[in-house]
């Protein structure tokens, strides 16, 4: 096992995946989006408003909850 | 020096296409010529951006000097492309000739116009341009009507109502959406609109449409008049094919692309909204995104042919959210009801041996959308 894709487990507890509705991107809270400045943990509803997919751009408003 | 990979077309395909292609191929000179400012925005924002209190300059993501830094590419905004020379490898543009190695249309499609007295002169949006002007236009409270109450009318529709505007929805079918919807969706959908306090004039052709002091006045085949201060033509969208068309390039409904979105000529591609892969044009993102993904690994020198699965696409109405995944055109079948509630409605249609062909979902069932999607046909298999 690779233990540097490992999480602090307080992080990963209760984290959700999201699915962009236009494009279908996911973003998984546990990983966020580093490259952009969201850390690891950080939940939808934390992102600003403003926040815009990474993919086709559209706003959180535009994304629902995803299950595997 | 070698000459540049070209991408003509500065839209979601264009950018999202450069994209990925940086990833596979960091050292490959990328060139992206467009007509417009090059700013990165997201369309599908356009038709609610209202609603999200956002003003059109806000729907800018990054200008055309941040994307070229961002994606290592370079890119010449405000340069129309007016031919295409294949014989010599080179574009003929307004700031000059551009050599290229090989090429990529991302034309994306150009709103049709309504043959009607008058037409001629409608605004469309299909572009952050276009839609800037109409929002200058629009004063708090105005009184818009909306010409075809297909996907991107209803969308205006909703998010004009729900901020305040007095919205006239005039479609020449007997309902909306009435390709892609059971009709007793588009009754949802008109009685969900209808609430919002939008006016429907279903089964109306347009007759005439003339400017009308600051506004507009618009006639219908069965004599009604209307009044508004601000009118939007939406009935539809063409893929863009002029330029291709001159250049000599196959040409159907779209630039005719195959299943590696290769033109006719082997140096060029297209892809996104300008083409057409085995009759098909979906001017969707989720198309377009998988296009650009496989055309970056085809450019990068690892061909790759194109599959779609099928496609559900959401229908931004908030006052009536809905989910169409539509049955390939001339399908056999008939549209069952696996529930219609105030909560939401499930409707699939199915063949005459209980195959899965399409389906609409509405409200609350809107979550079954990658459930069903699994189980119906892909677009291209």
């Amino acid at each position: 096992m690779n233990m540097a894709n490992e999480l602090p487990s307080e992080v990963v507890q209760g984290t959700r995946k999201w699915i962009c509705l236009v494009c279908d991107y996911i973003y998984d809270e546990a990983k966020g989006i580093p490259d952009e400045g969201i850390p690891a943990g950080t939940r939808l509803e934390d992102i600003p408003d403003t926040w815009a997919c990474p993919d086709c751009g559209v706003t959180k408003a535009d994304f629902e909850p995803y299950e595997d | 020096m070698d000459a540049p990979l070209v991408i003509i077309g500065a839209g979601l395909a264009g950018y999202t296409l450069a994209k990925e292609l940086r990833k596979l191929a960091p050292d490959l000179p990328i060139t992206l010529v467009t007509a417009d400012s090059g700013a990165l925005y997201s369309k599908p924002m356009l038709s609610n951006a209202l609603a999200q209190g956002q003003a059109p300059e806000a729907l800018v993501q990054a200008s055309a000097a941040q994307q070229a830094e961002k994606l290592g590419i370079t890119v010449l905004p405000h340069c129309p492309v007016k031919a295409i020379h294949r014989e010599i490898r080179q574009l003929d543009t307004a700031c000059g000739p551009l050599a290229y190695s090989r090429l990529v249309l991302a034309l994306g499609a150009r709103p049709r116009r309504l043959v009607a007295d008058g037409a001629e002169a409608l605004p469309a949006v299909n572009h952050l341009d276009d839609y800037a002007s109409f929002r200058q236009g629009l004063a708090p409270g105005a009184r818009v009507i909306i010409l075809g109450a297909g996907l991107v009318g209803c969308e205006f529709a909703n998010d004009l109502a729900a901020t305040g505007h007095a919205v006239t929805l005039v479609e020449a079918a007997e309902r909306p959406l009435a390709r892609v919807l059971p009709a007793a969706l588009s009754q949802r959908l008109q009685t969900s609109l209808a609430a919002l306090g939008v006016a429907w004039h279903c089964g109306s052709q347009v007759k005439s449409v003339t400017p009308a002091g600051s506004g507009w006045q618009v006639k219908l085949a069965d004599g009604s008049v209307l009044e508004g201060d601000g009118v939007l033509s939406a009935i539809g969208l063409e893929p863009e094919t002029a330029l291709a068309q001159a250049a000599g390039l196959a040409v159907g409904q779209g630039i005719q692309v195959d299943r590696t979105l290769a033109t006719c000529d082997p140096d060029i591609y297209a892809l996104g909204d300008c083409v057409e892969v085995e009759g098909l044009v979906l001017p969707y993102v989720l198309p377009l995104m998988q296009q650009a993904r496989s055309l970056a690994a085809t450019l990068a020198g690892t061909p790759t042919r194109m599959s779609l699965p099928a496609l559900p696409v959401a229908v931004k109405t908030p006052a009536c959210p809905l989910v169409v995944c539509p049955p390939p055109v001339g399908a056999e079948g008939d549209w069952i009801a696996d529930r219609d509630d105030a909560g939401g409605a499930q409707y699939r249609f199915v063949d005459g041996a209980g195959a899965l062909l399409g389906f609409a979902l509405a409200g609350d069932a809107c979550g079954q959308r990658r459930a069903l999607a699994a189980q119906a046909p892909a677009l291209l298999a």
